[in-house]
């Protein structure tokens, strides 16, 4: 019999379906062969955002859906032997493998063994004045920004290492999202650290269900031109990887959503760059010679991919933050709906303007132009399209205080009263604003640990 | 051979996606066959053009003709990104939409079996 290994994705991004983990699991239980569980929940800042968290409370800084998560698939998993891998540490790995251990004695299940990856975090470890520069987001004067967070891309490498020494549950902070997929496939089938084509295979495997759903149908569906099996419960991936170096991408039986060969390529290139070099800590994955082919319904193989030696140097990214985002909103409706609104976006400009509330302001007409526009509006202010029945004006505004931002914000309201016409539905918000630049590492420069508890012993 | 002018939304598809400011678009007939078309129609060019007005200094096409498959990258295009823009989408992820809006030019036929409406 040839040696399959199940993947199985649960989450694509915290903040996505907490109950999707379920029928993929039942999917792996049902087939009974060797298979893992990961959970991609780290976006780049959300760590900054569990950082300031942490900062607040010791304990807290970590998925702060975990549990929910976890529940109910713990046991199964636990009873059949699947590991579950996620970076749902985020911030504070300790502090969630705690929780972990309190879930796991709550379910009965106190030799839970449980393990931890540490050293991520180079915040308080690395000058990183002294790094090289890798790219940073615009508008940036570091002399007005703090520190929140840096934290090494780590690899698939102390995750293995986790699974050798019998995790059923691996926590790690920042870690490359497809090294979550490569670990247990290292584990299981061996593959050394300088495998390039084996890792490639992982890499590929990890980039492809890393997003969850997104390659089983989310953020694909477009009706009448993609339509997809009930929307309201796309079946999250599973990966079938061989030790020939096969992969097939599927999904659980009686589930919504689609896997086919549209969904399979919009996936394989999303958030890709050059085609013949995604760079991974573990790889360097080039899908150039990739090709697909459908195996039957709702089964997509993948074939090509080739690897090329890792990276010397790891990414940092560190996170700061500095200023406060300030958002307000109100509709206008009916005749004449698209004078008064652009109106109204002048009006708000020239009060932020002239109390000198803000460094940077947009004003944005939804239901005319929005997203697609440019912070002068360039768009909205060329627009000369059909009357939209109803308007939403925005107000963005960057500030260097707290409070200037929230003034600029209640301008919305103000036009309750003072605004054109029918001025309705006021809604505004302050946030702080968070922004990142990232370095490279020397790899050698970032030692992980890994620490391996029964749950009994997690306090 | 009778060509009719349609947004590429009407025979391709495509998804967004970022790294800091700058914003990846793949692009992908649903017709295999429209492939050399698209080809010499969808250019680097065409496709800055819609992001100039955000500031996008630069757009690379790089051809996937294995899987029928483009993948466009435009740097400088998203105002700051996920984090420094203003803008509600700061990830651009709306803008696989703002590509398949582009028109192009394709054989009547061709788009007739899929949507008889053109």
């Amino acid at each position: 019999m040839r040696d399959l290994f199940l993947l199985g994705n649960g989450a694509g991004f915290s903040g996505d379906r907490v109950d999707a983990a379920i029928p993929v699991v039942r999917s792996l239980l049902r087939r009974g062969l060797p298979a893992a569980m990961f959970f991609e929940c780290l976006a780049e800042r959300t760590i900054a955002l569990a950082q300031i968290e942490k900062r607040r409370d010791p304990e807290a800084g970590y998925e702060p859906m975990l549990e929910r998560l976890l529940e109910p698939i713990l046991t199964d998993c636990a009873r059949a032997g699947i590991p579950i891998l996620g970076n749902f540490g985020a911030a504070n790995p300790p502090a969630a493998a705690r929780c972990v251990a309190r879930l796991a004695r709550r379910l009965g299940l106190p030799g839970l063994r449980i393990g931890v990856i540490t050293g991520d975090d180079v915040s308080t470890t690395v000058d990183l004045d002294a790094l090289t520069p890798h790219e940073a987001d615009a508008g940036f004067d570091m002399a007005e920004w703090r520190l929140v967070s840096a934290n090494a891309y780590i690899g698939a490498a102390p995750l293995a290492e986790a699974l050798a020494r019998g995790a059923q549950v691996v926590v790690a902070g920042r870690t490359s999202d497809p090294s979550l997929a490569i670990a247990p496939l290292m584990h299981h089938f061996g593959w050394a650290e300088d495998d390039w084509q084996a890792l490639a295979l992982g890499a590929a495997c990890g980039h492809l269900l890393e997003c969850g759903s997104q390659v089983t149908g989310g953020v694909f569906w477009d009706p009448g031109f993609k339509d997809i099996p009930d929307p309201a419960d796309i079946g999250f991936p599973i990966a079938e990887v061989g030790r020939d170096g096969s992969l097939v991408i599927t999904k659980p039986e009686d589930t919504g959503g689609i896997v086919d060969l549209r969904v399979v390529k919009e996936q394989l290139l999303y958030e890709l760059h050059d085609p013949a070099a995604y760079v991974t800590p573990d790889v360097v994955m080039d899908i150039t010679g990739v090709t697909l082919a459908e195996q039957g319904r709702n089964r997509v193989a993948l074939a090509g991919v080739r690897g090329h030696a890792r990276p010397e140097r790891l990414k940092v990214t560190a996170c700061y933050e500095g200023s406060w985002l300030g958002e307000g909103e109100v509709s206008v409706a009916g005749p004449n709906a698209l004078a008064r609104a652009r109106a109204s976006a002048d009006v708000l400009l020239e009060r932020v303007r002239r109390r000198g509330l803000a460094r940077r302001a947009r004003a944005d007409l939804i239901g005319v132009s929005a997203v697609h526009d440019s912070d002068d509006g360039a768009l909205w202010r060329a627009y000369d399209g059909p009357e939209p029945p109803e308007i939403r004006i925005r107000l963005a505004v960057e500030s260097t205080s707290r409070d200037d931002a929230e003034q600029a914000a209640r301008e919305a309201l103000a036009m309750l009263c003072c605004g054109a016409a029918g001025t309705s539905g006021a809604r505004w918000r302050v946030s702080p604003r968070i922004l990142t630049r990232s370095f490279l590492i020397p790899r050698e420069r970032v030692p992980t640990e890994v620490t391996v508890r029964e749950a009994r012993a997690w306090n | 051979m009778e060509l009719i002018e349609v947004p590429l939304h009407a025979v391709a598809h495509s998804r967004a996606g970022d790294k800091g400011n700058r914003l990846n678009l793949s692009l992908m007939p649903y017709d295999p066959a429209l492939y050399p078309l698209l080809a010499e129609q969808v250019t680097e060019a065409r496709v800055l053009a819609l992001f100039r007005h955000r500031g996008a200094t630069r757009c690379t096409r790089y051809d996937l003709p294995l899987i029928h498959a483009f993948n466009f990258v435009l740097d400088d295009a998203l105002e700051g990104g996920v984090n420094g823009a203003l803008n509600l989408d700061g990830h651009g992820k709306s803008h696989s939409f703002r590509l398949l809006a582009l028109t192009v030019r394709v054989p009547a036929e061709a788009i007739r079996r899929r949507h008889p409406g053109y």
